[in-house]
């Protein structure tokens, strides 16, 4: 278990660079995820923190040592793949003991080791099988067991739930949020999906474009997104957004409707985007838009609207029957809106959300 | 199936017929080789090896008893016995038979023939016969008799017995089969292990100019090695390492790496980054990578390449000729003992079969033990 401490970090291939002024601490047994889009660079901060990456400026410190020069081995940390990497002529047993017999520990450490952490993952009964004998689950465990059979200072996760289908991925992620709890060591997982991201992190570091977006709890960036790519890319269905400007305290849209604005947000703002979740908008009396499609989901309707010009999200739980072509009214509560300037930075107070 | 990535090409009849024809031509001079091989010289010049398995019509020439072994019964002198009495005949039963070489099949069995002296002969299916006349018999020797036999089927191996333990050293092939696998069982591991390190280092250690050495290798691939057949001979016997088995080792390295490192190289290549980074984070050196993941995960190329370069060692004449074979004759390799062969016993056809033969048994039994290999794929199940 250790801390972690990113300083400055840059990643260029080249002219071209694809991680830039990378500054991020981690604390001791912390779970951070990195998120983003594909080619946002996060794992490749994954892959220099593993040392599998070269650093081109910066430094990475575990346990306040930097280790930007050491090999992978060297940092004692553990990673799990994607593609899981399992070696596919060992059996299963012999996969988690790899490290440690490269370590050379002894014989009855390395059962001792091998046989806690197969409990743990329900593989008692595999460790003969061969990775081609077990399922895509199966192998995930394997991974996960030869990682936690190191002990190392940090887990590093490279999306490791991606090839799972989808209700196997809803098991394994609650899985390895308990066992995190049972470990306790710090880990840093990278994926592309916000609702694991959203579900295992302690923190999440939202990146884009080379850049660390933003760096907060799971609910500081759905509640007080820091700029329009965080707004847009946490939550499910996506932020709505809205162009236009402020002008004395009303949001004016494209189209000339006007929207006031809580008290506390900036009275003049030329070029500004307004947002709002899907799941905030209240049907009923409000400003006049259309269905244009409607999207059950079993336990609520996203219906798409017309709005101003503009396609806006609502997500419902009220079961009314609508059809495309209806005319609805909308209420935007103003305790749920998020204002973004020319810059895509966020303005002012942090709005409280409605419950 | 009806989904495009499982429907069956319709030119699958013609890719069927193509591997009927090329087994088939693969597998009528092997087996004949091998049906020829348990032949004597006879059956192979009067039936060919297709005719083998059955019995076989044949025309015999035999005597009766000679004279002196004549006994008077009554008024007549009579001569009995069995034909196939006579040492080295198999007994066989006889269809037809006569006693002029004019008309060989003038009498069926029973029948009764009289010769031009007045002698009256029964032959029966046996091989029994009898001998009848008036008068005491002259002679020295007994009346010819031609037999058609049905012979039943008969293999030897007097022609390996020849070619494998014969004293006679221009016939014997068992010298020149251990100077084979003399030659050919380091000229196939040694660069196996070169190569192997080569591949895993040009595939996966990241040094200046590992593009350029790649493609100094592929371009090696097409240079024809008759090129340094002279050169490298004069370097050999410059250095001191003359015309041996230490020679022909290094001139089948030399002309087999490129191969060799183009094919491991590929194929390294391919195996999936994940398993040796991994590898890299679990601890692991580059050499332990190379041994303990690389290696055992390149079986099957390591195999493929293996069969190609043992069986082309194997085949070799030129480049042993080249660096092996000195005037002594005593490092002679099979494929330059049976061109002696020709030469010496050129109308020995089971000779040559059986030789032949000997020469190709280990390339088929390497095959078939191997040829597994070529077929697996060691990786399924490692990355999804």
């Amino acid at each position: 278990m250790a801390t972690m401490e990113i300083r400055s970090a840059r990643k260029t291939y080249g002219t071209l660079c694809v991680l830039e002024d990378i500054n991020l601490s981690i604390g001791d047994g912390e779970f951070i995820v990195l998120v983003g889009p594909s080619g946002c660079g996060k794992s490749t901060l994954l892959r220099m923190i593993a040392g599998l990456e070269e650093i081109s400026a910066g430094e990475i410190r575990i346990e306040d040592r930097v280790v930007n020069d050491l090999p992978p081995k060297a940092r004692d940390i553990a990673m799990v793949f994607q593609s899981y990497a399992l070696y596919p002529h060992m059996n299963v047993a012999d996969n988690m003991s790899y490290s440690l017999r490269l370590r050379k520990a002894d014989k009855p450490t390395i059962a001792d080791k091998v046989r806690d952490a197969s409990a743990k993952l329900g593989l008692g009964a595999l460790l003969e099988r061969k990775p081609k004998a077990l399922s895509g689950g199966q192998r995930q465990r394997v991974a996960m067991g030869r990682a936690i059979v190191r002990q190392p200072k940090a887990f590093l996760f490279d999306e490791p739930l991606s090839n799972l289908d989808a209700r196997l991925r809803e098991q394994m992620r609650a899985e390895i949020r308990k066992l995190h709890r049972a470990l306790g060591a710090t880990s840093i997982y990278v994926t592309h999906d916000q609702v694991e991201a959203m579900t295992l992190a302690d923190r999440i570091v939202a990146m884009h474009g080379g850049h660390i977006q933003q760096v907060g709890t799971p609910l500081e960036l759905y509640d007080r997104p820091a700029n329009l790519f965080v707004a847009g890319f946490i939550g499910s269905p996506g932020m709505n957004f809205v162009e236009g400007a402020v002008e004395l305290g009303t949001f004016v849209m494209r189209d000339g409707t006007r929207l006031p604005l809580p008290e506390g947000m900036p009275e003049t703002l030329g070029g500004a985007t307004l947002g709002i979740r899907p799941e905030h908008v209240t049907l009923g009396e409000g400003l006049a838009a259309e269905v244009e499609l409607v999207e059950p989901t079993g336990h609520g309707i996203i219906l798409h609207l017309r709005l101003a010009g503009a396609v806006f999200r609502v997500l419902t739980t009220d079961r009314r029957w609508l059809t495309p072509g209806d005319q609805v009214q909308v209420g935007l509560p103003a305790g749920a809106l998020h204002l973004f300037d020319e810059s895509e930075q966020r303005v002012a107070p942090a709005p409280h959300p409605q419950q | 199936m009806d989904n495009i990535a499982g429907r069956k090409s319709s030119l699958s009849w013609a890719v069927n017929i193509s591997v009927v024809v090329i087994v088939a031509l693969w597998l009528f001079p092997t087996v004949g080789l091998f049906v020829s091989s348990f032949r004597t010289a006879d059956q192979i010049a009067t039936t060919g090896w297709w005719k083998a398995p059955f019995a076989a019509e044949q025309n015999l020439t035999l005597r009766t008893g000679a004279p002196d072994s004549q006994a008077q019964e009554g008024d007549v002198w009579v001569i009995a016995g069995n034909l196939f009495d006579e040492e080295g005949v198999q007994p066989a039963p006889i269809s037809v038979w006569g006693i002029s070489s004019r008309d060989v099949g003038a009498y069926a069995v029973g029948e009764t023939a009289e010769t031009r002296a007045g002698e009256r002969i029964t032959v029966l299916e046996n091989g029994d016969y009898r001998m009848e006349a008036p008068e005491r018999m002259e002679g020295s020797r007994g009346q010819r008799v031609f037999v058609t036999a049905v012979v039943p089927p008969e293999f030897t191996l007097a022609n390996y017995r020849q070619v494998l333990f014969s004293d006679n050293s221009t016939d014997s092939m068992a010298k020149a089969f251990f100077n084979t696998l003399t030659v050919t069982i380091p000229a196939t591991i040694i660069p196996i292990v070169v190569a192997a390190f080569a591949a895993y280092a040009l595939a996966w250690m990241d040094f200046p100019g590992r593009a350029l050495l790649i493609a100094f290798v592929v371009g090696l691939l097409v240079v024809p090695l008759q090129l340094a057949l002279i050169p490298l001979l004069k370097l050999h016997l410059g250095i001191g390492i003359g015309k041996g088995y230490l020679g022909v080792w290094l001139a089948h390295t030399g002309f087999g790496l490129p191969l060799a490192i183009y094919l491991l190289r590929n194929y390294m290549a391919g195996l999936p980054r994940d398993i040796i980074e991994n590898a890299r984070v679990d601890g692991a050196t580059e050499f332990q990578i190379f041994t303990k993941i690389i290696l055992p995960l390149s079986y099957p190329a390591l195999a493929s390449f293996a069969i190609f370069q043992f069986l082309w060692t194997w085949n070799d004449l030129l480049v042993a000729k080249v660096f092996l074979i000195d005037a002594t004759g005593q490092t002679t390799v099979m494929t330059n003992q049976i061109v002696e062969l020709l030469g010496t016993r050129g109308g020995n056809w089971e000779i040559l079969a059986t030789a032949a033969f000997v020469s190709i048994a280990v390339p088929l039994a390497v095959f078939f033990a191997m040829q597994r290999y070529l077929v697996r794929g060691l990786l399924a199940g490692s990355v999804k």
